[in-house]
């Protein structure tokens, strides 16, 4: 077990290197002049240009300056923006939030999927079991701009019931909305997945057993059938729980959500170079982190499954 | 229409019980809200951009940070919403040569640390501004007597301290000596890069900058980055512009719909810089009578470069730019195209600047006339046939690509040639090209006034090698009445000369007046005396909002 979780950290290296890389590459060899960008229509003189080319080393060749960065990475500096802000201040500042906003979706996805899911298993081909399957193959279809200006639309601005965009200091209340959007899209598949799966509990062994031994219902179906029927449902979950962390940019977008999602919006909008190789640096440790730990996950859910040397 | 429905209708389910499920967490957060979005407490909230950092005058050239300095600030002077001048902390502002000024201010003025206002706060911050050709905003003391250019290593740069030829009289008074006369001199010391700073800035200037301490209607109370900037009343200040309100939050958005969506359900007082593009079409529906529509201090035209084959400074060149001009139809684009967003232009500066004249001598060329367009091109085939596209340079990230076609059609229609627009990715991208002078193609010239004052544009894009002449423009004639205008004794009989001055553009077209951008923007119904200046910033001091 040790040893894989090492070699498996070891193989992140790589990845970590080849991925700032990739970015770094592209971000700054887009053609144009950012410096120039940052006057507009006006032209600074070239005193100006030339202090803010040295300011941000874009005087140097793409090599010192990739190796520039990556010194600063390993002393744990992120750099700073065009803008003047520490990239570290930044993300300490918006990640509780893009937190806070997965945790909640996956809550709603988890509460509602299952529920839903285990319905429409228990009652296959019911009328349940089809509203289901047409309420999720709506939801997949429909792309996240969509829903989520349909849902600022109608929830908050027509019937008022929530906050159009999330406040001050991003009050749980006010997430609630942006969370439905984000649990809306990956709701369906935890409903599929359940249902499948509940179907497929229900036909083993240990469930028949379990009613020969005399127990009610409502004890075989929650602890027989439903327990071992989270298996593929939590990894899903694990898994969106990693995508929603590093990000839901449009959603976050739309709702003004003050998170990482939402900045690195406004960083390729305003092609801050630093800022978004920075963020995406950070976001691709995260979530190959999160990965890794999904992997474990397995194991620590079905003993049979075991990872050796 | 009916999928959307049916989404609707599991949107809604799934809500509704969400909503049950988090009623009790929701409970406990509603208390707060209201305090925050502060119906009760007379605090106006208003959109705004994350500053650049740090927060100082001599820096700070974008509008995020721009809207704070002028709030926290007070200069000499400032601008009234019509742009008209006015006296902010100065008793008088006096020259006999338009060169050598005296510069009188109010007596017992304080920061809000308790510190002094003196002639000395103003020399000493003007000096520090003007010492280093890095900072942002140095180029505006470029007139001034001393000024450093940085010297002739354009990659080194010099940093020289005190170079200006500024002269502390006593503590309400000093004197400046300017290279050449200046006639709107006083017209150009709004800007916040004019500010006095207090002694704790030239002890720690990075401190400062993340906390500054101004002299201005009011003080920064709180700066949660990428937040939300808190402003409240600064009771120090005794001038005429004291806030109105119990103070001002200036909120992040990410996005404008994001802002507007806030607007219309009074989550937000004020929107800035103004609607999104997605809304121009009902603005007017959605709000009534807090929609703000009014011009703006942004002059738009079309640079035709004279090295471009065909557009040479001579007869068959004037000929086909004159022709061009006549040929778009500025009013079909400006009510089609923008919406009513743009007003056609009929001069080089801007109805909001001071001079402004729709008559100028040769400004027929801005209304189209299609034959006379025929007949101008025929003209000048007779001269050199025509051969080629005519190509307008565009940056596709700017929302500048309807237009451009529009225009390249209407060029091709009425004149029967090829005419395309060349897109570029980014703004970067375009500009670098046209700093390079490696474009051949026309290209969207723009000037936001950085005050209001008509030398500010003619200045700085016309004149022979100024920094932002794109087209790389030169007439020594037109040369000579800019810089009589900018040294004539008064103000009125420097803008006679600027019209003159625009006479010559108009004879040379060396850019073609497009249009001007107008101020479309809104407001919530908790607050009143809304305005928006002439540079399109709302003024935040005169805002009132009932308790």
């Amino acid at each position: 077990m040790t040893a894989y979780i090492i070699r498996r950290l070891l193989q992140a290296i790589p990845v970590f290197l080849g991925a700032t890389f990739l970015i770094f590459s592209m971000v700054f060899l887009l053609p144009g002049d950012p410096i120039l960008a940052l006057f507009g229509d006006k032209t600074p003189t070239d005193a100006q240009y030339a202090a803010l080319q040295a300011k941000f080393h874009l005087d140097q060749p793409f090599f010192t300056r990739y190796l520039i960065y990556l010194g600063d990475l390993f002393r744990g500096d992120l750099g700073t923006t065009f803008r003047g802000q520490s990239v570290n201040d930044i993300l300490v500042a918006k990640f509780p939030t893009t937190l806070r906003l997965a945790l909640l979706a996956i809550i709603i996805q988890l509460v509602f999927g299952v529920v839903v899911g285990l319905i429409a298993g228990l009652r296959k081909n019911s009328v349940f079991d089809y509203a289901s399957m047409l309420l999720s193959l709506v939801l997949i279809s429909m792309p996240v701009f969509v829903l989520a200006f349909i849902a600022q639309y109608f929830l908050a601005l027509e019937l008022g019931l929530f906050r159009a965009t999330v406040g001050r200091g991003a009050p749980w209340a006010d997430l609630m909305l942006p969370a439905i959007v984000l649990a809306a899209l990956n709701f369906a598949y935890v409903v599929r997945l359940t249902r499948g799966s509940v179907i497929e509990t229900r036909q083993q062994d240990f469930v028949r057993m379990a009613y020969g031994k005399g127990l009610p219902t409502s004890r075989v179906i929650p602890v027989h059938v439903l327990r071992n029927s989270m298996i593929p449902v939590t990894t899903n979950l694990a898994a969106d729980f990693g995508i929603l962390i590093v990000g839901a940019t449009v959603t976050e977008g739309v709702f003004n959500v003050p998170g990482i999602g939402n900045e690195l919006f406004k960083a390729i909008n305003q092609h801050d170079g630093p800022e978004i190789v920075s963020i995406v640096t950070v976001l691709v440790v995260i979530y190959v982190m999160v990965n890794l730990v999904i992997d474990l996950l397995y194991g620590v859910l079905d003993p049979r499954i075991r990872y050796v040397r | 229409m009916k999928r959307n429905r049916i989404a609707l209708a599991g949107t809604a389910l799934l809500a509704a019980g969400v909503m049950a499920l988090a009623g009790c967490s929701a409970g406990g957060d509603a208390g707060n809200k209201g305090d925050e979005t502060g119906a009760s407490t007379g605090i106006v909230t208003v959109q705004s951009n994350e500053p650049q950092n740090p927060l100082l005058p001599a820096v700070t050239n974008e509008v995020g940070g721009g809207l704070v300095l002028q709030n926290i600030f007070a200069g000499l002077v400032y601008y009234e919403a019509d742009g008209k001048l006015a006296n902010d902390l100065a008793e008088s502002i006096e020259s006999d040569d338009n060169q050598n000024w005296t510069i009188k201010i109010k007596k017992d003025q304080e920061f809000s640390d308790g510190t002094p206002v003196t002639a000395e706060s103003f020399v000493k911050a003007w000096q520090y501004a003007a010492s280093d050709p890095g900072f942002e905003n140095q180029w505006w003391f470029a007139n001034f007597a001393g000024y450093n250019d940085g010297g002739d290593d354009p990659d080194n740069p010099a940093v020289v301290e005190d170079s200006l030829s500024l002269e502390v009289v006593d503590d309400t008074t000093f004197t400046v000596e300017l290279a050449a006369p200046q006639s709107d001199f006083p017209t150009s010391l709004g800007y916040q890069v004019f500010a006095p700073l207090p002694e704790s800035f030239f002890e720690d200037p990075e401190t400062f900058g993340q906390n500054p301490i101004g002299n201005g209607p009011y003080k920064l109370e709180k700066w949660e980055h990428d937040a939300v900037i808190s402003l409240v009343p600064n009771d120090k200040y005794d001038g005429p512009r004291k806030a109105q309100n119990g103070g001002v939050d200036l909120v992040t958005y990410g996005t404008a719909d994001a802002a507007y969506a806030d607007l219309l359900s009074d989550n937000l007082d004020v929107i800035n810089p103004g609607v999104p593009p997605s809304a121009l079409a009902t603005y007017k529906d959605d709000l009534g009578d807090r929609a703000v529509d009014q011009p703006a201090a942004i002059w738009e035209g079309l640079t035709i470069p004279a090295r471009l084959a065909h557009f040479g400074n001579d007869e068959e060149g004037n000929l086909r730019r004159q022709a061009i001009s006549y040929a778009i139809d500025r009013d079909e684009i400006t009510d089609v195209i923008f919406e009513g967003t743009r007003t056609p232009a009929v001069d080089y500066t801007s109805p909001v600047i001071a001079g402004w004249n729709d008559k100028i001598k040769g400004s027929e060329v801005t209304h189209a006339d299609a034959a006379k367009a025929k007949e101008l091109w025929a003209q000048a085939d007779a001269i050199s046939p025509w051969s080629g596209t005519f190509t307008i340079a565009y940056n596709a990230d700017g929302g500048h690509q309807p237009w451009v076609d529009a225009v390249s059609n209407q060029i091709k229609n009425t004149l029967g040639i090829d005419a395309a627009g060349q897109s570029f990715p980014d703004l970067a991208t375009l500009r670098a090209e046209i700093k390079n002078r490696t474009l051949n193609a026309a290209t969207r010239s723009g000037w936001q006034f950085d005050y209001p004052g008509a030398y500010n544009i003619l200045g700085a894009l016309f004149i022979t090698g100024a920094g932002s002449n794109d087209g790389d423009y030169s007439n020594p004639k037109y040369d000579e009445l800019v810089q009589q205008g900018a040294t004539a004794p008064t103000v009125e009989e420097g803008n006679k000369l600027f019209e003159q001055a625009q006479e010559v553009l108009f004879q040379d077209l060396p850019v073609l007046p497009l249009w001007y951008r107008s101020t479309n923007a809104g407001y919530s119904t908790a607050v009143d005396n809304v305005e928006y200046g002439w540079d399109s910033w709302p003024i935040i001091y005169k805002i009132t909002k009932a308790e």
